[in-house]
């Protein structure tokens, strides 16, 4: 009990720190509108004019995973640059769980570009918002969002002995959302990547969340999506007392 | 219960860094050469040097953020490096300047969150909060972002986090560095009252008075190693036989400076900048008088006051860390 109401507490203030991030709020209200922009014309321009509530929730999740890329490497970093980092390493818990918050944090403000995305595609391209499953939807969102911001502590982990962690961030972007098949379908990707999606748990959280929208079976999806992060969860645990005790020996926890 | 707080044998750390990709270069730090001390449980023990002697090294490896190359340390008996967790739970640790908090959350905020990694249990968090607020005279203030706040507010600030889970073992680490005179008053007072609670307290400063004011015994480190040990009152001692003289000047070179360091009886001189005027201080042998020859090196700079004193322990420091045998070498490149 207390040590969910630490994950929670420490979840909620993150929360609030990112949020009040001037650069935070300008990405926020920016890029979603540019996301569902090139979504729309993408299907558009495709012929499939139908799918266009796909797209939108394609280019939502995209923006879920920009925030949990971006918000895991950046906050690790960001910590560093605050001088944090090394302030919640010293706390007597397991290292995992002083970086579980920050990455559900940022988790949870990926939410945001996923209904902003949503809400502008619907007032400037008349997206029409007809879920097949509506509230099966209400549960694959956070349910994607949670298995991601497990997945983002693998990714801290690494982060974490890096300093410049920014660098690993960019190259993982772009792979990671197309292999994932937020918005272009795994099919017409060549066979080889077939593998690399389905050990993603990226991959079945936005087929979970695509199928709560246009139709499908959403439990199996959402049911691997969480495994595969409970996996990265407890390997980034692992990980994560394995990488602090590494980065206490190179003294990467501080800037220098 | 350890007899010591603190304890420290043969500790050394040597930081290892590689540059280039095509011919990469690797380049080694020995920040820490062999710090033996200890530290009695209630004391408050000063770390004086100069910058980049090894005082935050130090500290970082006692505080557990750092693991040592070589030697052990124990806090409270437990080991730094095998007992980690029973170690950080046992300290604080408080670091000047402004970083290290987080911006756009208020003091409380702050606070709060830091209780929960601590471990303060939910039901006296509240209290314990409002009681460290009112501590560092941060109440009626707490709800505000800390971005908003001077550096002695954030200073204060560091304080009442550090000691949110009642620390054992307090680790200070130039806590009054940029801090406002009265501030830094105030934080001296707050330091000894701590120590006069019980808590041990390892504080780094560059500030003698704040040393010889608040410090059982100082330590002075210098290129890694410690140089001397004991109380302000021995310290001292290390300038004994030693009389200053204390010149305000405009304009002294540094070939002047050269050539005060060459007079008979002279054994230490600095310039220092005191707003647009030069502080330049001659540490002597007693018998001897090296005014005459001191002014008569200065020919042809203005100068202001002229004083002689008894050497205080800033004196002592500067005569222990220019004791210190040729200048450090701690860059040694190797091409890999």
């Amino acid at each position: 009990m207390k040590l969910l109401r630490m994950i929670g507490v420490g979840a909620l203030l993150h929360t609030k720190q990112l949020s009040r991030s001037p650069f935070e709020i300008a990405t926020a209200l920016i890029v979603p509108v540019v996301q569902a922009t090139l979504a729309v014309y993408l299907f558009r321009a495709g012929g499939e004019p139908g799918r266009l509530l796909e797209a939108a929730v394609g280019a939502g999740l995209m923006g879920v995973w920009s925030s949990v890329l971006f918000g895991s490497g950046g906050a690790i970093q960001n910590q560093r640059w605050q001088g944090t980092l090394e302030m919640i390493m010293l706390a007597p818990r397991p290292p995992a769980l002083m970086i579980l918050p920050i990455t559900l944090a940022t988790a949870v403000t990926g939410t945001y570009a996923m209904l902003a995305t949503l809400l502008w595609g619907r007032l400037l391209y008349g997206v029409p918002l007809d879920f097949a499953h509506p509230l099966l939807f209400l549960l694959a969102v956070p349910g994607c969002v949670l298995g991601l911001g497990m997945f983002g502590l693998l990714l801290a982990a690494t982060f974490v002995l890096m300093r410049n962690a920014n660098a690993l961030t960019n190259t993982l972007e772009y792979p990671i959302w197309l292999v994932s098949g937020m918005l272009v379908p795994l099919t017409v990707l060549p066979g080889w990547t077939g593998p690399i999606a389905a050990a993603l748990p990226t991959t079945w959280g936005a087929r979970a969340v695509h199928e709560a929208a246009s139709g499908g079976p959403v439990w199996p999806s959402l049911g691997i999506c969480l495994a595969i992060s409970l996996g990265c969860l407890i390997t980034g645990a692992l990980m994560m007392t394995y990488v602090e005790r590494r980065a206490r020996a190179a003294a990467t926890l501080a800037l220098a | 219960m350890s007899e010591y707080a603190i304890e420290a044998a043969g500790l050394r750390r040597t930081y290892r860094s590689r540059t280039g990709w095509l011919r990469p270069q690797r380049r080694e730090v020995e920040a820490v050469r062999g710090v033996d001390l200890t530290v009695g449980n209630g004391e408050l023990f000063g770390l004086l040097g100069p910058n980049g002697a090894g005082k935050t090294t130090t500290i970082k490896l006692l505080n557990t953020l750092l693991i040592p190359t070589a030697g052990t340390a124990r806090i409270c008996g437990h080991d730094v490096v095998t007992e980690t967790r029973e170690v950080r739970r046992r300290i604080g640790y408080v670091f000047g300047g402004d970083r290290g908090l987080y911006e756009r959350l208020s003091a409380r905020d702050n606070l709060r969150y830091f209780a929960e990694l601590y471990g303060v249990p939910g039901r006296e968090q509240k209290r314990r909060i409002a009681e460290l607020l009112e501590l560092v005279r941060l109440d009626g203030r707490e709800n505000e972002r800390v971005e908003g706040y001077s550096r002695g507010m954030r200073q204060r600030l560091h304080i009442a986090r550090g000691l949110l889970h009642r620390p054992k073992v307090l680790f200070l680490d130039e806590p009054s560095i940029g801090v406002d005179p009265v501030a830094a008053r105030e934080l001296r007072q707050t330091v000894a009252d701590l120590a006069a609670t019980g808590t041990t307290v390892l504080l780094t400063t560059h500030y003698m008075a704040e040393a010889d004011e608040l410090c059982d015994r100082i330590a002075v480190i210098a290129s890694g190693t410690i140089q001397a040990l004991g109380t302000p009152a021995e310290l001292r001692r290390h300038a004994d036989g030693r009389q200053v003289l204390e010149v305000e000047a405009y304009g002294v070179t540094d070939a002047q400076l050269a050539t005060i360091h060459t007079l008979p009886g002279v054994r230490e001189a600095s310039v220092t900048v005191a707003g647009a005027a030069q502080v330049l201080t001659v540490q002597s042998d007693a018998g001897v008088d090296v005014q005459a020859d001191v002014l008569r090196a200065l020919d042809g700079v203005r100068l202001g006051r002229v004083s002689a004193r008894q050497p205080t322990l800033e004196d002592a420091y500067v005569a222990i860390v220019n004791r210190v045998a040729a200048p450090s070498r701690p860059l040694e490149a190797v091409t890999a």
